[in-house]
């Protein structure tokens, strides 16, 4: 694969810091004052001309949040977050409500361009720039390839969504959730909330009360989206926190995939990230949601990163739906994200592939939870955890099946690979069925990347970096084919260049 | 093209010494086997060439054309031509055995400071090189070694030795494991190899192989060094009278 040879020429570009994202850009932010208050609240709200019912729903989250407190059964440990001390509104100043492109801070711009993953994006972001002619853009497109769709999200708001036209045309809604509480009301009005409620785990309710924005997607009954969506999320402001919340709805017999990427730059102290995103799939519906985490980890001596506490859930609500999470987990410095599916619908089918490299001081309490209870549903987990350095990195899944989930199946394999003696793998499975005709498998695997087969394979004359990357890449191999293939590449760049410095 | 002087290894680990003053020299052109009793050092020799980190070389040197190669890590070597077939190869799962070719191929065309092969230019050199070990093409889409039969391990072992072209190939008891055809066929493949300017170290427990590689000299080894060298007629000898004649003589 050239991915593999792409990993190491890049590796090797990167002098002493290997997070090539870890630049800030200097552009105007319209800031909220730190703290985090009913004041706050409703400022967000008015900054975002949200109707009364959105405040109310904000507010309320916000008294329930107050009287919860942090989760601490997960395997990461992280002095204690003052959430007084975080801004909570943070916006490019001359982007307050863009139409075009041509509104967006051509510094914006620049930094979009100079991120560079995923490439697809990057060649979408500039091709933008001549908006309104739609020829052209294909023109770029040139050798048939698929088009992606894009949605930036820059601090607390959304900068730019691409593509609109061609979307609306197809009947799909692609937009920023802000606008989507002001043009679709009823819509986010009849979904918002209905897999993620607001009580549900204490992030999840500090987000409900404090999301800036994220993304909105709904595709109607019997479409298929014609291209790839995508949202680029980057936190850039000092001491902010990043909130954003994604609600993507299929209709009946629709289909979507969407790509998620995140990056951040570097900085000394740590920043809190706390999305929500709902997925709802009606009957034979699929959603496809593929994720490449890359925000700044931390440095060697794990001082800064992201504190990355997601919730994630997908409801396969109609009959034969299917719900598939894809994730590649290379930044952040804890992670605590359980992308999973409510298997509702009878017949409907839940994925999730992970990939979950760790290296220096990193923690990920990653996994999933996969809950049957429509009639014949089934579950597919395949999960690959890469632990180097210093770090750790824990799987944590759920299936479970409900008294009338009859013939209900699963199927989990969780592999970890340890590269190095000071790294740590940990694989926590909960499996509860309450139906007797469930057939649940479960297989789990640790392995080092053995002396035996790194020498065997320098001993064909590719160094040891690459050897490493080889092999790992070897290892991830089933996950990376789940991805879009823009995605697969980038993602094995990605671990290639987190796993750099590994071995001794 | 080789020259082992004096040489003392032992196992980084346990310090355990293995080799105890081994001098060997092969010719270019020549086809050298190495024969002896288990734990005699032979399969420790190989890695030792090879430069596995797991063993310590305490004293004396290993010359490849002229230059030391102590101090090369085994990526190192390999592109500088020195080529291990193993006797137990690894599995690399995820790994198309072409996709790995590719890599290694172009890995020591870049350490050499070659262009890369072009991807029909590869194909054309695997195509034919597979042809002669009678190799399906559809094996080499699968993982490399992993599920492979012991015969098609050694078989992808030989593949990659004719695809990388190295200069010392050390074949670690290749005919472990073959049925009388199979030998038969990876036999042919060296032989294609043998070459006025590339040497051949060839480690064997059997008189077997040597009847489809013919040496030109044969050195038998014990307790960690060369303690009687001959031509083919030895590997006949010790055939016929087993090793504990030339060991004792040399004990």
């Amino acid at each position: 694969m050239p991915a593999v040879q792409e990993t190491i020429e890049q590796v090797r570009n990167i002098d002493v810091d290997q997070y090539k994202y870890g630049f800030e850009t200097l552009i105007e932010t319209d800031k909220a004052p730190k703290g985090l208050n009913e004041d706050i609240i409703r400022l967000i709200s008015a900054k975002k001309d949200e109707p009364e019912w959105m405040l109310e729903w904000r507010l309320e989250a916000f008294r329930r949040w107050k009287t919860m407190s942090e989760p601490t059964w997960a395997r990461v440990s992280y002095p204690e977050i003052d959430f007084q001390d975080i801004h909570y509104y943070a916006a490019p100043k001359s982007t307050a409500g863009p139409t075009s492109l041509d509104e967006v801070d051509p510094e914006l711009l620049r930094t979009y361009e100079k991120l560079g993953i995923p490439l697809k994006e990057q060649e979408i972001l500039a091709g933008v720039r001549k908006q309104g002619e739609p020829s052209e853009l294909d023109a770029i497109d040139g050798n048939g390839g698929r088009k992606v769709a894009v949605d930036a999200v820059f601090d607390s708001v959304s900068v730019v969504t691409t593509f609109k036209k061609e979307l609306a045309a197809a009947g799909v809604i692609f937009c920023s959730i802000s606008e989507a509480i002001r043009e679709h009301p009823d819509l986010v009005r009849k979904y918002l909330g209905t897999v993620v409620p607001t009580s549900d785990n204490y992030y999840a309710t500090l987000n409900t009360a404090v999301f800036t924005d994220g993304s909105f997607v709904y595709v109607p009954k019997g479409v298929r989206c014609p291209m790839e969506l995508s949202t680029y999320f980057r936190i850039n402001e000092k001491n902010t926190g990043q909130f954003e919340r994604t609600l993507i709805i299929a209709e009946e017999g629709a289909y979507v995939s969407y790509l998620e990427g995140c990056t951040a730059p570097q900085r000394d102290e740590n920043q809190l990230h706390a999305a929500v995103v709902e997925l709802i799939a009606l009957d034979d519906a699929e959603i496809k949601y593929s994720t490449v985490q890359n925000w700044y980890p931390g440095d060697k001596d794990g001082k800064g990163g992201i504190y990355n506490f997601v919730t994630k859930r997908g409801d396969c609500r109609g009959r034969n739906s299917k719900i598939s999470w894809t994730q590649v987990e290379t930044g952040s410095a804890i992670t605590w994200k359980y992308p999973s599916c409510i298997l509702r619908g009878d017949n409907s089918q839940g994925e999730f592939y992970s990939i979950a490299v760790s290296n220096g001081h990193q923690q990920i309490d990653s996994g999933t939870k996969m809950l049957h209870l429509g009639k014949n549903t089934v579950s597919r987990i395949i999960s690959k955890g890469i632990s180097a350095g210093k770090s750790n990195n824990t799987y944590r899944g759920q299936v479970s099946v409900h008294r009338k989930a009859t013939n209900a199946r699963n199927f989990t394999n969780c592999d970890s690979l340890l590269i190095g003696n000071d790294c740590g793998a940990h694989t926590v499975p909960y499996i509860e069925a309450k139906n007797a005709t469930a057939k649940l498998e479960h297989e789990a695997t640790t392995s080092k990347i053995s002396e035996d087969q790194l020498f065997y394979v320098m001993q064909r004359g590719i160094p040891e970096e690459e050897a490493i990357a080889l092999i790992v890449n070897g290892f991830v191999k089933e996950v990376i084919q789940e991805l879009p293939m823009e995605f697969a590449v980038e993602a094995q760049k990605l671990i290639g260049i987190s796993l750099e410095g590994s071995v001794g | 093209m080789l020259e082992i002087k004096n040489l003392h290894a032992r196992v980084a680990e346990t310090g355990t010494e293995i080799i105890r003053g081994l001098d060997l020299t092969v010719k270019a052109g020549e086809v050298a086997a190495i024969m002896g009793p288990n734990g005699s050092g032979k399969s420790t020799l190989s890695y030792i060439l090879a430069g596995r980190p797991d063993y310590e070389v305490t004293e004396g040197d290993i010359l490849y054309d002229g230059q030391s190669i102590l101090e090369m890590d085994p990526a190192e070597r390999a592109a500088a031509g020195v080529f291990l077939a193993f006797q137990y190869p690894m599995e690399i799962p995820g790994v198309a055995t072409m996709e790995f070719l590719k890599v290694a191929i172009n890995s020591q065309r870049r350490a050499r400071g070659d262009a890369e092969l072009k991807i029909p230019d590869l194909l054309k050199k695997v195509k034919e090189a597979a042809g002669t070990l009678e190799m399906d093409m559809a094996m080499l889409k699968r993982p490399l070694n992993v599920g492979f039969s012991g015969g098609e391990k050694k078989r992808a072992e030989i593949l990659q030795m004719m695809l990388l072209e190295p200069k010392l190939c050390v074949l670690d008891e290749t005919d472990s494991g073959l049925d009388i055809d199979a030998l038969k066929i990876v036999a042919d493949g060296v032989n294609a190899l043998r070459s006025p300017e590339r040497a051949m170290v060839v480690i064997t427990h059997y008189q077997r192989l040597l009847d489809y590689i013919v040496p030109d000299t044969v050195h038998v080894l014990s307790r960690g060094r060369v303690v009687k060298s001959g031509d083919k007629g030895l590997a006949l000898e010790l055939e016929k009278n087993g090793y504990a004649g030339i060991v004792g003589e040399a004990a």
